[in-house]
C-alpha cells in the first residue's frame, strides 16, 4: 500500500504546482487597463497593507467588517477621492485619522482605482444559474 | 535525554496555551471596540487588536500542533536524536512571535491579510519550518509502514512551508501589479494554510485515536487514507470558495465549488467506527482527551453543514462578507481544531493523570460551558451574518454605519459568550500547566 500511497501522494502534487503556476503566469497573458499606472498602484498597495486597512474594510467582500467594502468607493457616485481623502484625514467614530504623506495618498488613491477599474464587487450585481454557480450581470466599462 | 527530548513537545504545548490566552484577551478587547469605538482608539486600536488576536490564536494552533507532532513522533520511535536542532526550532518561533507581537503592538504592518507583520519577521518563520521539515525527516526515517498520520504530518509540513512562501510573492512587483490575480494568489494561500495545518491536527487526532483504543488500524485503514488524500486534494484545490465574486477565472470558481462538496464526508464516519472500539476503562483513562475529540467529531458535524451551504455561490453571495464567515471560521478553529487539541495537550502534558477527573466539577463544568459559550457564540456571528447578508443584497440599502448599528445585540451576545469562552479554557488551561508540574 506504501507504494500506491507515495505515487497518489507525488501525482497530486504535481497537480498543484501546474495548477499554481497557471495562476502566477497569468498576467503574462492579460490585457492591461488603459486608465491605469500599474507601477504607483502597486505602491499603493504596499500603503494599503502599511497602514493595515485591511482590517477594517474589505475588498470583494475579503477582509474586515467593521468598515465598509472599498472596492468601488471611487466610482460610486456618493462618494469618490474626495470623500476618500477626508475619512482618512478626519478619522471617524470608529476610524482613527491617519497621517499620510501626499506621496503616500497618491499611492493609495492610485490602487483603489484599480481595484474599482477590476470589477464590480457589489453581490447585488451577480445572478445565479440552476446549477447554484453565480455569474456577473454586467461587465465594467 | 529522553524527558528532554521529550520536553520539546512540552515547550511547544505550554507556549501554545499561553498563546492561546492572551489570543482570548486580545480578541476580548477587540470585540469591546466594536460595541465601543472610542475604546483603546488612541492607544491600539482595532487595527492593531484585530491581527493581535488573530495571530495569538493561530500560533496556538501551529505551535499546539507541532508539540503534538514532536511528542507523537517521541512516542513512536525511540530516537534522542534533534535535541539541539528542536529547541532552535522552538527559540525561532519565540523570536518570531515576539517580534509580530511587538510589530502590531507599534503599528508597524505591511503584510497581507492574516499576516499583517512586518515581511521580516516572516524569516524565522521559514527557518523554524525548515528545521521542524529536517527533524521530522530525522525521526520518522525509522518508521515502518507508515500510518496516515505521519503521511498528513508530512504534508501539513511540506505544504505549509510551500504556501508560507507563496504568501510572499507579492514582494515581487509583477505580482504585485496585478490586483486581482494577487487577491487569488493572496485567497489561495490563506485557504492552503488552513488545509496544510489542518493535517497536523488532524493526524494528531488519528494518533490519539490509535493510543487512546491501544490498537493501530484506525490510522492504517484504507479509509483514514481515503480521508488523507480527499483532505489534501481540499488543501490544493478548494480554496476556489473564497473568491466567488473575485473576478479571476471561471475555471477557479468552478474547480472551488466541485472540490468543496467532497469535503469532511468521511471523518465523522471513522470517528464512528472508532468510538464502537473504545470500552469503558478506555474511556475513563483517557477522560477529558476522549470527551474533547467527542466534541471536535460534533462541531465537525456542525460545520461540515455550515460549510457545504457556504460553499454553494448561490449561498455565497448572502453569506460572502459577512459575520457568518467570522462564525465558520470560530467554529472550525475553536469548536474543530482547539478541541482536537486540548485532546492532545491533556494525553501529553498529563498523561495517566486524568483517573478520577470525570468527577472534578470544575473541569466538567468548564467543558460543558465551553460548549455551550461557543455555540452561542457561534449562533450570534451568524445571526448578524445573516442580517448583513440581507442587507447587501437590499435595493434600496441604509447606510453602513445604521446597518452596522442594528448589529449591537448579536455583538454583545458575542462579547458575552467570548468571555465564557476565556473563563472556561483560561480553567482548562491553567489545570494543564498547573497538574504538568505536580507530574513531574
Amino acid at each position: 500500500m506504501r507504494q500506491g500511497v507515495t505515487y497518489i501522494f507525488i501525482f497530486l502534487s504535481i497537480l498543484f504546482v501546474v495548477y499554481s503556476f497557471s495562476i502566477y503566469l497569468k498576467p503574462l497573458f492579460d490585457t492591461d487597463h488603459p486608465s491605469i499606472n500599474k507601477e504607483e498602484a502597486a505602491n499603493g498597495q504596499l500603503v494599503w497593507q502599511k497602514y493595515n486597512c485591511q482590517a477594517c474594510h474589505q475588498l470583494y467582500g475579503l477582509g474586515g467588517f467593521l468598515g465598509p467594502d472599498l472596492t468601488n468607493v471611487l466610482s460610486n457616485p456618493y462618494k469618490g477621492e474626495e470623500y476618500v481623502r477626508a475619512f482618512i484625514q478626519s478619522g471617524t467614530k470608529q476610524m482613527p485619522v491617519f497621517t499620510i504623506p501626499d506621496q503616500e495618498m497618491s499611492a493609495l488613491i492610485a490602487f483603489l482605482k484599480s481595484t474599482d477599474a477590476s470589477g464590480i464587487a457589489d453581490p447585488r450585481n451577480f445572478s445565479t444559474n440552476h446549477f447554484g454557480m453565480i455569474q456577473e450581470n454586467e461587465k465594467k466599462k | 535525554m529522553k524527558r528532554k527530548n521529550r520536553q520539546i513537545g512540552d515547550y511547544f504545548l505550554i507556549s501554545a496555551l499561553i498563546l492561546l490566552l492572551l489570543g482570548l484577551c486580545f480578541g476580548i478587547l477587540a470585540a469591546l471596540t466594536y460595541l465601543y469605538p472610542h475604546f483603546l482608539k488612541e492607544q491600539l486600536g482595532f487595527v492593531s487588536l484585530r491581527p493581535l488576536h488573530v495571530s495569538s490564536v493561530l500560533f496556538w494552533i501551529i505551535l499546539a500542533a507541532t508539540g503534538s507532532v514532536y511528542h507523537g513522533l517521541h512516542q513512536l520511535t525511540s530516537e534522542n536524536k534533534n535535541h539541539r536542532s528542536s529547541q532552535a526550532h522552538w527559540f525561532l518561533w519565540v523570536v518570531a512571535i515576539l517580534g509580530i507581537l511587538y510589530s502590531y503592538i507599534v503599528k508597524d504592518f505591511g503584510g497581507k491579510e492574516y499576516w499583517e507583520f512586518n515581511p521580516v519577521w516572516a524569516l524565522p518563520i521559514v527557518f523554524a519550518w525548515l528545521l521542524f521539515l529536517k527533524n521530522f525527516i530525522t525521526l520518522s526515517k525509522t518508521i515502518v509502514n507508515w500510518p496516515v498520520y505521519i503521511w498528513m504530518w508530512l504534508t501539513g509540513i511540506l505544504f505549509f512551508l510551500f504556501t508560507f512562501s507563496e504568501n510572499y510573492l507579492w514582494l515581487f512587483p509583477y505580482f504585485r501589479e496585478h490586483f486581482v490575480n494577487g487577491m487569488t494568489i493572496q485567497w489561495k494561500v490563506n485557504g492552503s494554510l488552513v488545509g496544510a495545518w489542518n493535517q497536523l491536527i488532524y493526524g494528531t487526532a488519528f494518533f490519539l485515536m490509535d493510543r487512546i483504543s491501544n490498537t493501530t488500524h484506525t490510522g492504517r485503514n484504507k479509509l483514514a487514507f481515503f480521508m488523507f488524500f480527499l483532505g489534501l486534494f481540499n488543501l490544493m484545490f478548494n480554496w476556489g470558495h473564497h473568491i466567488y465574486t473575485l473576478p479571476t477565472e471561471k475555471y477557479i470558481r468552478h474547480i472551488g465549488y466541485v472540490v468543496s462538496m467532497t469535503e469532511w464526508v468521511f471523518f465523522i464516519k471513522i470517528v464512528y467506527n472508532w468510538k464502537k472500539t473504545i470500552n469503558e476503562i478506555q474511556k475513563y483513562q483517557h477522560y477529558f482527551s476522549f470527551h474533547f475529540l467527542i466534541a471536535a467529531d460534533v462541531w465537525v458535524f456542525i460545520n461540515l453543514i455550515q460549510a457545504l451551504i457556504m460553499s454553494i455561490p448561490a449561498f455565497n453571495l448572502y453569506t460572502h462578507g459577512t459575520h457568518v464567515t467570522v462564525a465558520h471560521a470560530m467554529g472550525t478553529t475553536i469548536g474543530i481544531n482547539t478541541m482536537i487539541l486540548f485532546a492532545a495537550c491533556f494525553e501529553f502534558l498529563i498523561p495517566r493523570r486524568e483517573k478520577g477527573w470525570q468527577s472534578n466539577p470544575i473541569l466538567s463544568i468548564s467543558f460543558w460551558g465551553l460548549q455551550i459559550c461557543l455555540f452561542v457564540f457561534w449562533l450570534s456571528l451568524n445571526i448578524a451574518g445573516i442580517q448583513k447578508g440581507i442587507w447587501q443584497m437590499s435595493n434600496p440599502q441604509s447606510s453602513y454605519s445604521k446597518m452596522m448599528d442594528s448589529l449591537h445585540p448579536y455583538f454583545e451576545w458575542v462579547l458575552f459568550s467570548g468571555f465564557g469562552l476565556l473563563l472556561t479554557l483560561g480553567t482548562l488551561s491553567f489545570t494543564l500547566l498547573l497538574n504538568r508540574k505536580k507530574a513531574e
